[in-house]
């Protein structure tokens, strides 16, 4: 019998541990894909974050170093600088790149850093227990905000696709979703496009994925992807933020 | 009448800040302490209390805040732990240096790396010398009665420090027992009002805090934080828990005393695994051997001369560490020896580190130990100082 799919060789055998519905897994692979489509996997460093996508380590099939909680671009322009020649990328969510490594990302970026990032937006502190991000949406419930964030004591949600894209040193934002297979496909290529930037030297590269969080959305899988389609993206509106600068011009 | 609930570690402190209902929490997620302040973010949520929580960026954002809103002149608590302690490490030295008695629950998680979620005391250690009073619990009941006493230590006019509450990640903070609250108003009664000593804001009297002190005075700030730690806090712990007593008929000292009064040999061991090892001591009393136990409950500042009267007369003592300070001994096998070293006679000490990042204390590692200190009670020699228990092969 012939085979005609197989898993991507960017992943090992390991099955995810991710909750049904959970969307990281489906992020995990385009990430694996496109690594081995650009055949790179063997020059990849992967940073993991702390968030449910802490143990990345053990389904990347490169190497990997887990980082502390919003460290993860500092550590990834260390090992950069030290391998230029590598492909060094970070998978953060968004406790972990929008709340307390903030400064990291924002710096990371700002110096242009030649690394890719991934940042997997999913409104909320997943691996905690579902706690407000800087992304919740207004309303939007947790279990830190029982009754809804309300701007007057919890702010609005933070834009990083937006932010980023102001700063003058990333070459390469985008926000994607990863909600249907229309979505999954632009996803992809935004995500092979972040590597490329950074096999062409041409600097920082970010891809913000939005992502499902059923189990603490209080969600089924499906209702998860459409509060995602409904509620996530008027908010987070999908597109590119930010290109290199040739290709702007033509 | 006490209300005697089941309830987890994490809940009973998050009852104890419900009661007395600080002005301001700042606080960051962080397992395992994270079930505390989310239960408190639901009494906030559910008017229950009038505290102003702010859900920060990070536990040094969390830090910050709670310094800007108790020298605003608020009565501030929040709860952290393992990395995010660490992460507040630079703000621990301005709370205290500041003078702000905030108080905080440290729900006691290991370090990274490995990264690990479970319990030991790298983290409360690594803030020893922040300058923070730091009572240690056994369990749930002692969590919340140390937090309650914690805001009048804390605030006391002699003292004006801030105050962290340690319990074990999981084992205390996870796990549900029995507990008897207080009444809400006997809480209230208990600690008062807050009155802050020099709030912003004092149109009259304006204030700058933190501002820059070289080699002039810096000495000076520094050696009065050393006499108020050194002369005032012991004194004032044990007053607010003889007023306690009163209130709640259990009784708390600067450490607990089990069996010892007629021991020859001792564990010296700090919060959860206190339990396990009494058990212990149990039984090897039941045999006869006159084994007891000491339970550190005030670490910082930590009481030299009681602890020396306490353990001086014995023969033999291990003191089990669930943290170490690497290349030197456990941080309180250090205190226990600093302790005991002005006697002129004074019992063989060992150094036992336990249990990091959650492994299991078990009966039997404290039946072994205490077995070697019966050896060593009987010969007086002693072969190694310090050394690893319950280590895998
Ligand atoms: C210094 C520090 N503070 C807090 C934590 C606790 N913590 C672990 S994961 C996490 C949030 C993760 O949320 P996110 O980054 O959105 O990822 P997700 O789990 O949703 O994928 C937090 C607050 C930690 N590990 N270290
Ligand atoms: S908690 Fe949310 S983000 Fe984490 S694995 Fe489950 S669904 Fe995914």
């Amino acid at each position: 019998m012939a085979v005609s799919r197989r898993r991507t060789e960017g992943l090992t055998d390991k099955p995810f541990h991710y909750c049904p519905g959970c969307t990281h897994g489906i992020i995990h692979r385009l990430v694996a894909e496109a690594l081995v489509e650009l055949g790179v996997l063997g020059l990849a460093v992967g940073i993991c974050p702390v968030g449910c996508a802490v143990f990345a380590y053990d389904y990347f099939n490169c190497d990997m170093i887990q980082a502390a909680h919003g460290r993860a671009p500092a550590v990834a322009t260390g090992v950069k600088r030290v391998l230029p020649d590598r492909v060094v990328f970070t998978y953060q969510g968004d406790g972990d790149l929008a709340a307390i490594g903030t400064a990291e990302i924002i710096h990371a970026a700002s110096r242009g850093e030649n690394i890719t990032v991934i940042f997997v937006n999913n409104a909320v502190f997943g691996m905690t227990g579902g706690q407000m991000a800087p992304t919740t949406l207004l309303g939007q419930k947790t279990t830190t905000t029982p009754f809804g964030r309300r701007v007057a004591d919890a702010g609005f949600p933070l834009r990083v696709a937006e932010m980023l894209a102001a700063v003058e040193g990333p070459a390469y934002i985008a926000r994607v979703a990863v909600s249907s297979p229309k979505n999954i496909l632009r996803a992809k290529r935004a995500v092979r496009r972040a590597f490329e930037i950074q096999l062409q030297g041409l600097g920082f590269a970010l891809v913000e994925v939005l992502s499902t969080c059923p189990t603490n959305w209080g969600l089924s899988p499906p209702e998860a992807m459409r509060w995602l389609e409904e509620k996530m993206i008027p908010v987070f509106p999908l597109g590119e933020f930010k290109v290199p600068e040739e290709e702007e011009q033509c | 009448m006490a209300r005697v609930m089941a309830v987890t570690g994490n809940e009973a402190v998050a009852e104890a800040f419900r009661q007395i209902n600080p002005d301001v929490c700042a606080a960051y997620p962080i397992t395992p302490q994270t079930e505390l302040m989310q239960r408190f973010a639901a009494f906030a949520a559910n008017g229950k209390v009038d505290t102003e929580i702010i859900l920060v960026e990070s536990e040094h954002s969390a830090m910050s805040a709670c310094i800007g809103a108790a020298t605003a002149g608020g009565r501030v608590a929040t709860a952290t732990c393992g990395p995010g302690l660490a992460l507040m490490w630079e703000m621990l030295f301005v709370a205290s240096g500041m003078r702000l008695p905030i108080v905080m629950a440290v729900v006691n998680r290991s370090l990274s790396a490995p990264i690990n979620i479970h319990c030991d005391h790298a983290d409360a250690m690594g803030a020893r010398d922040s300058g923070w009073v730091q009572l240690w619990s056994e369990n749930a009941q002692e969590a919340y009665d140390n937090t309650i006493q914690a805001f009048r230590i804390a605030e006391h006019v002699d003292v004006r420090l801030p105050a962290l509450v340690c319990m074990d990640g999981f084992i205390i903070g996870h796990s549900i027992t029995r507990i008897e609250f207080l009444e809400d108003e006997l809480v209230k009664g208990f600690t008062g009002e807050y009155t802050p000593l020099n709030p912003l804001l004092d149109i009259d009297n304006p204030k700058s805090f933190g501002p820059l002190v070289l080699t002039d005075q810096y000495h000076e700030y520094k050696y009065a934080q050393h006499e108020v730690m050194w002369t005032k806090v012991r004194d004032v712990v044990l007053g607010v828990a003889a007023e306690f007593e009163k209130v709640s008929g259990r009784r708390y000292g600067l450490f607990e005393s089990y069996r010892l009064d007629d021991a020859e040999i001792a564990l010296v061991i700090l919060n959860s695994a206190a339990g396990t090892a009494k058990d212990v001591v149990d039984s090897f009393r039941e045999r006869g051997v006159k084994a007891g136990l000491l339970k550190p409950r005030l670490f910082r500042p930590f009481p030299y001369a009681e602890v020396a009267q306490a353990l001086g007369g014995l023969k033999a003592v291990a003191v089990l560490d669930r943290a170490d300070s690497f290349g030197g001994y456990g941080p309180v096998f250090t205190e226990v020896c600093s302790a005991l070293y002005p006697l002129a006679k004074r019992p063989a000490v060992i150094n036992k580190i336990y249990g990091l990042g959650g492994r299991d204390f078990l009966p039997q590692h404290a039946e072994r130990v205490l077995k070697e200190l019966e050896e060593i009670a009987q010969t007086g020699r002693v072969s190694v100082i310090k050394e690893y228990i319950g280590v895998r092969e």
